[in-house]
């Protein structure tokens, strides 16, 4: 994968040629999970039915503890330094061969794409973001495609909704991989929800620094989950489901949404197993 | 002009273009890597395909297209214009069209009163504004891929006059119709020729200003009828 | 609501702007049906993908070539234009356009000007200038003429009264034109193209904006649906066309894949139902035109956006409108809240350069970066990446060097800095980062049920009772 970068900052910039199709490895023995930050303390469930996803493929997962953050908060905030430092870090952890598995399609994208902005100037530095960015892949990308996992469902029937945050749709194709997986599950009726690509509300810091317009976003997105006639809200994404829970919560919903490792672990372990959530 | 104008204006011109210059100091500029097969490979039609294609898009946007002859225009348009109770007609008589439809007005004592667009619109602004119901004009040929007309306006044809009048009548020679714009723009070589006024015209004026409700007949003509000359 | 950076300096009140637009129902249902339907129209232009993405990528190298070689296009579009007998004016600033167009009316003892479509002429807030010194503007495009009746500015820049419905153009065109209360919308147009008929003829002057300047050929092209753009760019026997610095193109055959680009983004049109090229003023022997063409390029803040590779980018722009189409805070919140003549996500990257960065500073903020305009952008502006570009010059130390933006720092903070100076050592030492994880989550019953902002509309998350980090570890040992 290449990022072209105008040789002057005053260059004027041509857009980079669209992506070609990723070609993918086969399936490896050894992987590194990123946890992102937000699994970390907010959804560790999630992060670990990851775990157990891959290694009911046969995968060694490894966990480096001294893992953090991605740096996308700072980046996105506008603090750019600090974000290339906290990205510094993560780089020199996953360094190897082994591929990178992220159960959030915003923080992939963060490492397939935007490192190779924040280290434009470090041509070393960019060497190793090549390599993570080639080897880094979102958790259902990766089931789907590397794993090429075939699904049984285990549980009941039911209809749900599956909400991909917009970076993930945008940077990593994640709703096509989520659909593709939850396709594979006789039983699973998905169905599609009202202006279901548009955002979600939460952006972060914007969630915060523009409450009100956060807020009428995420309400307009739990009215059409629940106007979807789903039993049940899937993401691949934790902030979105940080906002999209807190907003149902408040509501006085009883409807959450899941983490689509902890779905999928779910609806396809032995019913004695945990069959219920 | 004021010297104080034409001072500022060449301060103004010269610091705007010494800060957009120092910008690029350095830099080269893209080369051109014009990619004509994205204009034109999926907007070529066969030959039977492509008044078929011209007329599905100008109908689309109310516009009206009638198949006829180098012969038998000048009835299709007196029909036309009669469908309408229109009695006056604005043309071009010094064209070859106009004086072909004007003798046949003539020679078949059609009760149509003629005129022409003869003088600076100044001298007639409330009469061509108010009082001229339709007019009739040639084109320069046609685009199949838009559905759009091509209008050099000339001495003869004014610019107004496919504009003002609230009937616009089209004459279109088969031959003339082109897939795409950059076929006919190259084929008859724009660049080097542009006139003062150059129009592409796909339609009925029209607006969709008033909660996204179309409504045709905006500030130009409220229908546009074109006569294909198959023949031609 | 205030619609305009009345005074210089002081931040657009955005956030009660945006209040206000979100409580008003009326509002969200005018624009929700409006977005909706203009991205359905279209869709509907663009059925073949790999089309879309090839002409997107054709139109964004015209403009990035043009943009590459921009004071030599300019000096060629100026002497072609005046070969052709076109007048070409330069403005560094708004109050030197506005004066510029003063003279010429003065010139003429101009009384009554009639206005084609053009937000370069909104920026210059041209038609407030020259009612002070007595001259009266028209607005003749339908949207435009309802929002001047309104005394309003366009809440959208390709359909300006997009914020009303046909209920309240009734109501609108009965108290101010006396004519009988009528929803129908084919009567309405026509109520607008009787009004204005006769003020094509009688005006002295016709004013435009410019989509597209040909450098190679000295020729104006203008889009529009109505025909009352021809009307005054032909009508008036003086045309001053006024458009900025950005919008010139090198050849004639570089308007092909742009102006495809521009009417199915904007509109979901194939075409417009004219398209006007204006290659210079009547010739002895034509019957109409104007008897002067002038043509007044504008900067305003565009040179500084242009010194920068990267923000350049935001001058690729073509003014679709697609973005705000697309753009969930734009929906919500509708045109006016932005306070600035261009609204939405273009809005956002383009009027920090004309009003500062201070001015403007909550709109860079006031996006979750969701990508749906640039997904959508015909040539394609990164505009996620240049509102967070924006961000970082907000949060800059207000001296730090080198200077891209007027306003830099205006989010410049001691304590935020420091806030993110604290982030980046948690996130880079392990140690503190499992203390602090470790900490926060065995002190989770301590977090309070309402956190700022963010309880206003939804419950405050819970962490968890142990981390990612303590799993992994007890599943897989340490690593």
């Amino acid at each position: 994968m290449s990022h072209p970068f105008p040789a002057t900052a005053n260059a004027t910039r041509v857009a980079p040629p669209l992506e070609a199709a990723r070609a993918y490895p086969v399936k490896p023995s050894d992987v590194f999970l990123f946890g992102t930050c937000v699994i970390d303390v907010f959804f560790p469930g999630a992060g670990m039915d990851a775990i157990r996803l891959l290694e009911r493929e046969g995968i060694t997962v490894h966990f480096p503890q001294a893992q953090s953050c991605c740096g996308q908060p700072a980046y996105t905030s506008g603090y750019t330094d600090e974000a290339r430092a906290v990205a510094r870090a993560q780089i020199a952890l996953f360094a190897g061969e082994w591929p990178v598995v992220v159960p959030s399609g915003s923080c992939a994208g963060m490492f397939r794409h935007h490192y190779f902005e924040l280290f434009k100037d470090e041509p070393q530095t960019l060497k190793q973001v090549e390599s993570l960015a080639e080897r880094t892949f979102e958790l259902a990308e990766f089931l789907l495609e590397v794993c090429r996992v075939r699904l049984e469902h285990t549980g009941s029937p039911v209809r749900v909704a599956l909400h991909t945050s917009c970076s993930a749709r945008r940077e990593m194709n994640t709703h096509v991989h989520g659909r593709a997986l939850l396709k594979q599950l006789a039983g699973v009726e998905r169905v599609d929800h009202d202006h279901e690509s548009e955002c979600c509300g939460f952006g972060g810091a914007f969630s915060v620094r523009m409450p009100d317009i956060s807020g009428a976003m995420v309400k307009d997105k739990t009215a059409a989950l629940k106007g979807s006639g789903a039993a049940e809200v899937v993401s691949a994404d934790c902030g979105c489901l940080l906002n999209i829970n807190g907003c149902f919560e408040k509501q006085g919903d009883t409807l959450r949404g899941e983490h689509l490792a902890s779905f999928l672990l779910r609806r396809t372990s032995p019913a004695a197993e945990g069959g219920a959530r | 002009m004021s010297e104080w104008m034409s001072m500022q204006a060449m301060n103004a011109r010269e610091r705007i273009l010494g800060k957009l210059r120092s910008s690029l100091q350095g830099t080269s500029p893209i080369v051109d890597d014009y990619d004509v097969d994205v204009l034109t490979a999926p907007w070529r039609y066969a030959p039977e395909a492509r008044i078929a294609r011209l007329r599905q898009m100008l109908e689309s946007v109310h516009g009206e297209t009638l198949l006829t002859t180098t012969a038998e225009w000048p009835l299709r348009a007196i029909e036309a214009l009669a469908l309408r109770n229109i009695g006056e007609l604005l043309i071009a008589p010094t064209t070859a069209h106009g004086r072909q439809f004007a003798n046949h007005v003539a020679l078949n004592a059609v009760p149509l009163r003629l005129k022409a667009y003869d003088r600076a619109v100044e001298a007639w602004k409330e009469e061509l504004f108010f009082r001229t119901p339709a007019s009739l004009t040639g084109t320069l040929g046609g685009i199949a891929a838009t559905g759009s007309l091509v209008l050099w306006p000339t001495p003869a044809e004014p610019r107004l006059m496919s504009l003002v009048p609230p009937f616009h009548i089209a004459l279109l020679k088969a031959s003339e119709v082109r897939d795409n714009f950059h076929e006919l723009m190259h084929e008859q070589g724009w660049a080097g020729a542009m006139p003062t006024n150059a129009l592409l015209v796909s339609g009925p004026s029209k607006t969709a200003d008033i909660q996204q409700t179309l409504a045709y007949g905006a500030h130009g003509p409220k229908e546009l009828l074109v006569l294909i000359l198959q023949d031609a | 609501m205030s619609t305009l950076a009345d005074v210089p300096g002081v931040p657009i009140a955005f956030k009660r702007n945006a209040r206000e637009a979100l409580d008003d129902r009326q509002l969200r249902r005018n624009f929700r049906g409006a977005m909706d339907f203009l991205m359905d129209k279209r869709r509907s232009q663009f059925p073949d993908g790999d089309e879309l993405e090839r002409l997107r990528a054709f139109g964004n190298r015209v403009r990035a070539r043009a943009l590459s070689k921009l004071p030599e296009l300019l000096e060629r579009l100026d002497a072609n234009l005046t070969r052709n007998g076109v007048k070409v004016h330069w403005a560094e600033t708004v109050e030197e356009a506005n004066a510029i167009v003063h003279r010429i009316v003065e010139q003429h003892a101009a009384k009554k000007i009639i206005k084609g479509k053009s937000m370069v002429s909104e920026e210059m807030e041209m038609n407030h200038y020259l009612g002070e010194r007595g001259i009266d503007c028209l607005e003749s495009d339908m949207g435009e003429f309802i929002v001047q009746l309104r005394e309003e500015k366009p809440a959208h820049i390709i359909m300006p009264a997009i914020h009303l419905n046909a209920g309240q153009v009734a109501k609108l065109f009965h108290d101010k034109l006396e004519v009988d209360y009528t929803e129908d919308v084919d009567r309405l147009i026509q109520i607008g193209r009787e009004t204005l008929r006769r003020n094509f003829f009688e005006a002295d002057i016709g004013v435009s904006g410019v989509n597209f300047a040909i450098a190679e050929t000295g020729t104006l092209l203008l889009v529009e649906n109505e025909g009352n753009g021809r009307l005054s760019t032909t009508v008036p026997p003086v045309h001053i066309a006024v458009t900025g610095i950005e919008k010139v193109v090198e050849n004639l055959r570089d308007v092909i894949p742009l102006l495809s680009l521009l009417t199915r983004s904007a509109t979901g049109q194939a075409i417009t139902t004219y398209v006007n090229m204006i290659s210079g003023p009547r010739k002895a022997d034509e019957l109409d035109g104007p008897r002067e063409v002038h043509l007044v390029l504008l900067d305003n803040g565009r040179t500084q956006a242009f010194a920068d590779g990267e923000l350049r980018q935001t001058l690729n722009c073509i003014r679709c409108g697609a973005c705000m189409n697309h753009c969930p805070v734009y929906t919500r919140i509708g045109g006016h809240a932005y306070g600035t003549v261009y609204p939405g996500p273009i809005g956002k990257i383009i009027t920090p350069h004309m009003l500062g960065l201070d001015v403007t500073r909550d709109l860079p903020t006031a996006s979750s970066m969701c990508g749906a305009c640039s997904e959508v952008c015909p040539v394609k502006i990164p505009i996620p990446a240049l509102l967070r570009r924006l961000r970082e010059e907000a949060v800059r130390a207000p001296e730090a060097e080198p200077h891209h933006v007027r306003g830099q720092g205006t989010k410049y903070s001691k304590k935020e800095t420091m806030v993110w100076k604290a982030w980046r050592s948690l996130n880079t030492s392990p140690v503190l980062y499992r203390a602090a994880m470790y900490a926060g989550t065995r002190l989770r019953g301590l977090m309070p049920s309402t956190i700022g902002p963010w309880t206003a509309h939804r419950s405050a998350p819970r962490l968890a009772a142990r981390t990612l980090h303590e799993l992994a570890r007890e599943h897989l040992g340490d690593q």
